[in-house]
């Protein structure tokens, strides 16, 4: 299955979860402190990281925005409390999605697997679409999940690469909140909007040549999101 | 007295109290000068008037015989008239001199004057003042004795040189009076200002003070009974600030308390959380006893992370660190899916017409209606209804059930925290906070100074009934891209 790299400091909770995700069928490193984190990232590989924010030494902000800076892995992130600035917090320094203590292994497992299916390739477009598309200064090539502005390579997080693929594959069209959380984060019911805010915002410093007036994804008022029109 | 118009601000009181002593004063004092000054002006010019017609009436040409001559009388007449006043002499009914004068003289002056007084008299003539002065040429006999002549002599004298002094006496007397009520009104000012400043800073503070600013103070100024006032407020008030610090100290500390123990207890539960599903799953093959203890601790982890959530959430809405996340919402959709979520769609009836948009907190929503259809559900009787209503600034979401309904004693306590209807109610089925959250959630959406309410009754037909009502655009403060313009950056 896959690699869980888990970053929790309470010794229960880490064993606890490294029983259930274990039993799913994941192979879990569990580490107490993001510096061991980072350390184990360097010496093997992970496939998503699940990271506790409440870290004693570094925290788990600067953890996520280290992990962040080196290349796309998933990070989800465990927290106390789901309306605080923690979340928006955390969502800014680059984490894909979140859970909150105590969470349901199966909430977590299904976190899991919908961030590694970004990850992963879609399925080739079938037929005689063509896999590259052109808006503007924007090349995506849906085959080879490559997004070049201007002819330079983007580097895309997996779910800011998933955002732009569900937004341009219907230019022009608004989709809501809740629509692209459910296409996007597979959060079938209900999920946090601000997910989808934090992860626009990330997608837009590195695709808008202004992100305060942003021209590929826009904010329509009261509705959603819309990519262009160009 | 009901009649009697009385001054009503401290102020205009104390600007007619000065005002009037000032006029008083000023009236009596200048009014006794004046007439002190009038009567001495008109005494003198009386006196030397006489004076000096009785050294001129001595210095006449005496008269060498009884009865004169007509020009003789002229002579003396002559005599005794110069540029302003003028003379008229008679003797027994010839006259000589100021014709005019003669028709002047009253029976009684003659009669005086005849009987050898010197008489004056004031009078006007077109508006001039003028003294009159009468009086007999006596003549002395060659044995020295002084007897009347029956020679009358008037003179007429002219007072406008003293009418003009006693005018600018009066005058004067108006000037001073002018002045000093405009000083008696600056000096009433000043006072009223000394005096009301300090009201007015007293009534200001204590305004603020009952506008719940506690830490309001005044400024001590002197020893008079103003400062004392000022110092008892002051006193007042560190007393009240004191006592409501403690009280509101007090009050964070239990919640606090309650948000740290909510907050304690969620790493142990963590742990637990993450092993019930192997107690589920191993319950089966575990032994007798043994499996039911796992499965009774798998179900009670579960009630406690409840419990312990609803803590949280309640803390949260006390220290009102509780926030809006809107979004445009389809509420039939948003209802239907919560029933559809928890599998209740079977089991409640629904009216609810499509395309009701309501910008509010989709998931607050979702356990406002969880909440209420699982309380029917679980306390009332089938069938359980939910229907939606809608104006153009509210929506109103029903839940009734067919059951007993409410007690009209427990009505007022429904929303009350860990409030039981019924003490034999065992707690697995509830944390005891869901209605009181429901309630907080539902007053958490706002518009303007309106705000949501959820309400408890009883439908005549029997069966409870709540009834959500929330605004449709509520002010949102969270989200900051809202304030923009419909479609930020690109074009419309």
């Amino acid at each position: 299955m896959s690699r869980v790299l888990l970053i929790e400091d309470h010794q229960t909770v880490r064993d606890g979860l490294q029983l259930a995700l274990s039993r799913q069928g994941h192979t879990v490193d569990a580490v107490a402190t993001g510096e061991q984190g980072l350390a184990r990232l360097r010496t093997t590989t992970a496939d998503v990281v699940v990271l506790d924010l409440m870290l004693p030494g570094m925290d788990g902000f600067e953890v996520c925005r280290r992990i962040r800076s080196t290349g796309d892995l998933p990070i989800i992130m465990l927290t106390a409390r789901s309306d605080d600035m923690d979340v928006v917090a955390g969502l800014e320094a680059g984490a894909d999605d979140y859970v909150v203590k105590p969470v349901q292994p199966r909430v977590l497992e299904a976190r899991i697997r919908a961030v590694l299916r970004r990850t992963g390739g879609e399925p080739g477009p079938s037929g005689t679409e063509p896999a590259v598309e052109r808006h503007g200064g924007l090349t995506i090539d849906r085959a080879a999940l490559v997004v070049t502005k201007n002819g330079a390579p983007v580097g895309l997080a997996p779910t800011e690469l998933r955002l732009l693929l569900e937004l341009s594959g219907t230019p022009g069209r608004v989709l809501s909140r809740q629509q692209l959380l459910e296409a996007v984060w597979e959060h079938a019911y209900l999920g946090d909007s601000r997910l989808v805010d934090a992860c626009v915002q990330r997608l837009r410093a590195k695709l808008e040549d202004d992100s305060a007036a942003p021209v590929y994804v826009q904010t329509v008022r009261g509705f959603g999101y819309r990519f262009g029109p160009l | 007295m009901k009649g009697l118009w009385r001054p009503t601000g401290l102020r205009l009181r104390l600007l007619l109290a000065f005002a009037s002593l000032g006029l008083t004063t000023t009236a009596v004092v200048a009014g006794v000068s004046y007439v002190q000054a009038r009567n001495v002006i008109l005494q003198q010019a009386q006196d030397s008037a006489v004076i000096r017609l009785k050294e001129q009436v001595a210095q006449v040409t005496p008269i060498r015989s009884l009865p004169p001559t007509q020009a003789d009388l002229r002579k003396i007449a002559a005599d005794l008239s110069d540029g302003d006043e003028s003379a008229l002499v008679t003797y027994h009914g010839s006259n000589a001199g100021d014709e005019q004068l003669s028709a002047a003289l009253t029976p009684q002056l003659q009669a005086a004057v005849s009987s050898g007084q010197v008489v004056w008299q004031r009078r006007a003539t077109d508006g001039h003042p003028y003294l009159l002065i009468g009086t007999q040429l006596m003549r002395t006999s060659d044995e020295g004795d002084r007897y009347p002549s029956g020679l009358e002599i008037y003179r007429l004298h002219s007072l406008d040189a003293e009418q003009a002094s006693v005018d600018r006496l009066a005058s004067l007397a108006w000037l001073t009076g002018g002045l000093s009520l405009v000083l008696a009104v600056l000096l009433a000012l000043i006072a009223a200002q000394g005096v009301l400043r300090p009201v007015r800073e007293l009534g200001r503070a204590a305004r603020r003070l009952g506008d719940g600013d506690l830490s309001t103070r005044l400024a001590v100024r002197g020893t008079d009974e103003l400062a004392g006032v000022a110092r008892t407020f002051n006193h007042t008030a560190e007393r009240l600030q004191r006592q409501v610090d403690e009280l509101r100290r007090l009050e964070a500390d239990a919640r606090r308390f309650v948000a740290d123990v909510s907050h304690e207890l969620r790493t142990p539960l963590t742990a637990m959380t993450a092993v019930t599903d192997v107690l589920d799953e191993e319950a089966p093959r575990l032994p007798g006893d043994a499996g039911r203890a796992a499965r009774l601790v798998s179900q009670e982890t579960h009630n406690l992370t409840r419990l312990v959530n609803d803590l949280i959430e309640v803390t949260r809405f006390d220290s009102g660190t509780a926030a809006l996340a809107l979004d445009e919402v389809d509420v039939a959709e948003a209802v239907r899916a919560t029933l559809r979520a928890r599998g209740w769609t079977d089991q409640v009836s629904t009216d609810l017409p499509p395309g009701t948009l309501a910008r509010l907190d989709p998931r607050r929503l979702d356990v406002i209606v969880a909440n209420l259809v699982g309380n029917a559900l679980r306390h009332g009787a089938p069938p359980v209804s939910v229907w939606l209503r809608a104006d153009p600034d509210w929506i109103v979401l029903t839940v009734g059930d067919r059951g007993p309904g409410l007690d009209p004693q427990v009505l007022p306590h429904v929303f009350d925290r860990f409030y039981k209807a019924d003490s034999a109610r065992s707690r697995s089925e509830g944390s005891g906070l869901g209605l009181a959250i429901a309630w907080e959630n539902a007053r958490l959406h706002r518009a303007g100074a309106a705000r949501g309410s959820l309400a408890a009754g009883n439908d005549p037909a029997g069966g409870a009934v709540f009834t959500l009502r929330l605004p449709r655009n509520p002010l949102d403060p969270q989200r900051p891209d809202a304030a923009r313009a419909g479609v930020t950056g690109g074009r419309p």
